[in-house]
């Protein structure tokens, strides 16, 4: 299934990193987000775009993930050529990962 | 002590005006605030203040205080905000005269400086943190230095008698903290406390991002009314926990997901949440629900603020110079493509001195290039879009009108031009001792 299914996401920006979160909306389903959204699927996920490392934190009291993903913004807000400097739209490709059903 | 209640009338700059005065009039607050400083904000306008020594405050400062004085100043609401920017002084000039017009004299209004360290920055060894290389490396660029100041100054006028606060840059969160340290008089060494304001402020600081804005997808996420959207109120206890919620009627929501996505908004490590007035942990944050609207927030946790405070060091960074074009119908993904090879080989023959330069098919590959997994029918419209880093204006402009001289030169069917050029302002980081940064307020009275 998509991560959507189970989770909602906002990103924001730190320079030339970026945060982005994926919270269950179910916290029943939590354990499963964090057994199979790890950083090392993250960085995968966003192969081509996180140029450098990707750390996890876990929320388990929010039921949430923080995602830190280094050197994703081209530069960063100011220097950036892209059409969505700040890589708001990140959190809804984060959805986009498919995960197992159970 | 009762709870205070505080209320977001701005999450960023150019936000909307008519949540403040909903707040104002409806929401039964102690204090609005006002956070329209972004990290770029101070550099731009204190090159506005470089070409007038009176301007350099926020632009929409005299439209915002026209909208609120009055029910402010009826309901004794007092008002804490950074528009002041980089001319703090200038912009409470603008409030009080404001006030007076309203016919609202005696608004006693502070100006809190102090935050300028460009001064500080030349006379001392600092380092960027993003680069590692000295800043006086970029002494011919460099616009403005700006410290995140803390909470004191706030508290300072508060505590004099201020209606209004206007300061230039004061950490986010520092903002809505301050009033809450006034009101219960908590120690500045009291860091549970400390974080649970600092929580409060964080959560409020981007106004309806916390209230369902920048929230809803239809479907599994529905917002009411997002047209009406609400901003966010914090009803704090003296224990430093707090509710949020909104005025009612209004649009939008607060539920525990709205809150969730806010806690964790910019955060990087969220046990290490660190502000001018205190290293917070928000690891043990508990939401709950506590009836329509409202969210209870308890279980910040708190340890001794960084010795060092944020600068941010806004600085000339080259230009960037765009274009855009766009293509109907069931070829319209081939023309483009046409279109971009013309655009890229166009600047070779005219010799385009660019330091990079970017190619983007909006609708296909603009945000995230050819994701996997997505190929179907071909798009029905395409739009191209070329964006150049230069080191002069005269070559951004060029970019612009390369992409526009297709109309006339390029493949069937381009239409909807739209051409930039514009200078960029970048930001960097480095760190400074607090005690080279010294604070001020000023007051006079309309």
């Amino acid at each position: 299934m998509k991560l959507r299914q189970l989770a909602h996401a906002r990103t924001g920006d730190k320079g030339n990193a970026v945060n982005i979160s994926v919270i269950a909306y179910d916290a029943g389903r939590y354990a499963h987000l964090e057994r199979h959204v790890t950083a090392e699927r993250v960085k995968q996920h966003f192969a081509g775009i996180a140029h450098g490392d990707v750390t996890r934190y876990t929320l388990r009291e929010l039921g949430a993930l923080n995602f830190m993903i280094h050197d994703a913004l081209a530069g960063g807000v100011t220097r950036s050529l892209a059409l969505d400097a700040h890589g708001k739209g990140l959190s809804s490709w984060m959805l986009e990962m498919e995960i197992p059903d159970d | 002590m009762n709870p205070i209640r505080i209320g977001c009338g701005a999450g960023y700059s150019g936000d909307r005006i008519e949540p403040a005065v909903e707040l104002a009039t409806h929401g039964a607050l102690d204090y609005l605030v006002f956070e329209c400083l972004a990290e770029r904000t101070i550099a731009i306008a204190q090159l506005a203040r470089l070409r007038d020594p009176d301007a350099g405050y926020d632009p929409l400062l005299a439209e915002r205080m026209d909208a609120v004085l009055p029910a402010c100043r009826a309901r004794g609401v007092r008002i804490v905000s950074n528009m002041g920017a980089a001319n703090p002084r200038a912009a409470a000039a603008i409030v009080r005269e404001r006030a007076r017009r309203l016919g609202l004299d005696g608004l006693n209004v502070a100006a809190v400086t102090g935050d300028d360290v460009l001064d500080q920055l030349a006379r001392g060894d600092f380092v960027v943190a993003e680069t590692g290389r000295p800043v006086s490396d970029m002494a011919a660029v460099i616009v403005s230095a700006n410290a995140y100041v803390g909470a004191a100054p706030v508290v300072e006028a508060l505590a004099a008698g201020a209606d209004v606060v206007v300061t230039g840059r004061v950490g986010d969160s520092s903002l809505f903290l301050a009033p809450a340290l006034y009101e219960f008089g908590w120690r500045t060494d009291d860091w549970e406390k400390l974080a649970g304001g600092t929580l409060v402020g964080h959560l409020l600081e981007c106004g309806g991002q916390i209230t369902g804005g920048y929230f809803a997808d239809p479907g599994c996420k529905d917002v009411p009314h997002l047209a009406r959207l609400g901003f966010p109120i914090a009803q704090v206890s003296n224990d430093a926990t707090a509710i949020i919620t909104k005025v009612e009627g209004s649009g939008g929501m607060v539920s525990l997901a709205t809150c969730k996505e806010q806690l964790l908004y910019e955060v990087e490590d969220p046990g290490r949440y660190l502000t001018p007035d205190v290293t917070a942990d928000f690891r043990e944050v508990r939401l709950s629900d506590a009836g329509p609207d409202r969210v209870r927030v308890t279980g910040a946790r708190g340890t001794e603020r960084p010795p060092s405070l944020k600068v941010a060091i806004g600085y000339r960074d080259g230009f960037i110079g765009e274009g855009q074009i766009s293509y109907a119908g069931e070829t319209a993904l081939a023309r483009a493509e046409l279109a971009r090879d013309i655009v890229a080989e166009r600047f070779s023959i005219i010799g385009l001195e660019a330091e990079s330069v970017r190619y983007d098919l909006i609708g296909v590959d603009a945000l995230h290039g050819k994701t996997p997994g997505r190929a179907g029918a071909p798009p029905y419209e395409v739009r191209l879009r070329v964006a150049a880093r230069t080191a002069s204006m005269r070559e951004a402009i060029r970019v612009g009108n390369e992409v526009e001289t297709l109309y006339t030169n390029g493949p069937s069917g381009g239409g909807g031009v739209a051409k930039s050029a514009r200078e960029v302002l970048a930001v960097a980081t480095t760190f400074i001792p607090r005690e080279l940064v010294t604070y001020s307020v000023e007051y006079e009275v309309a």
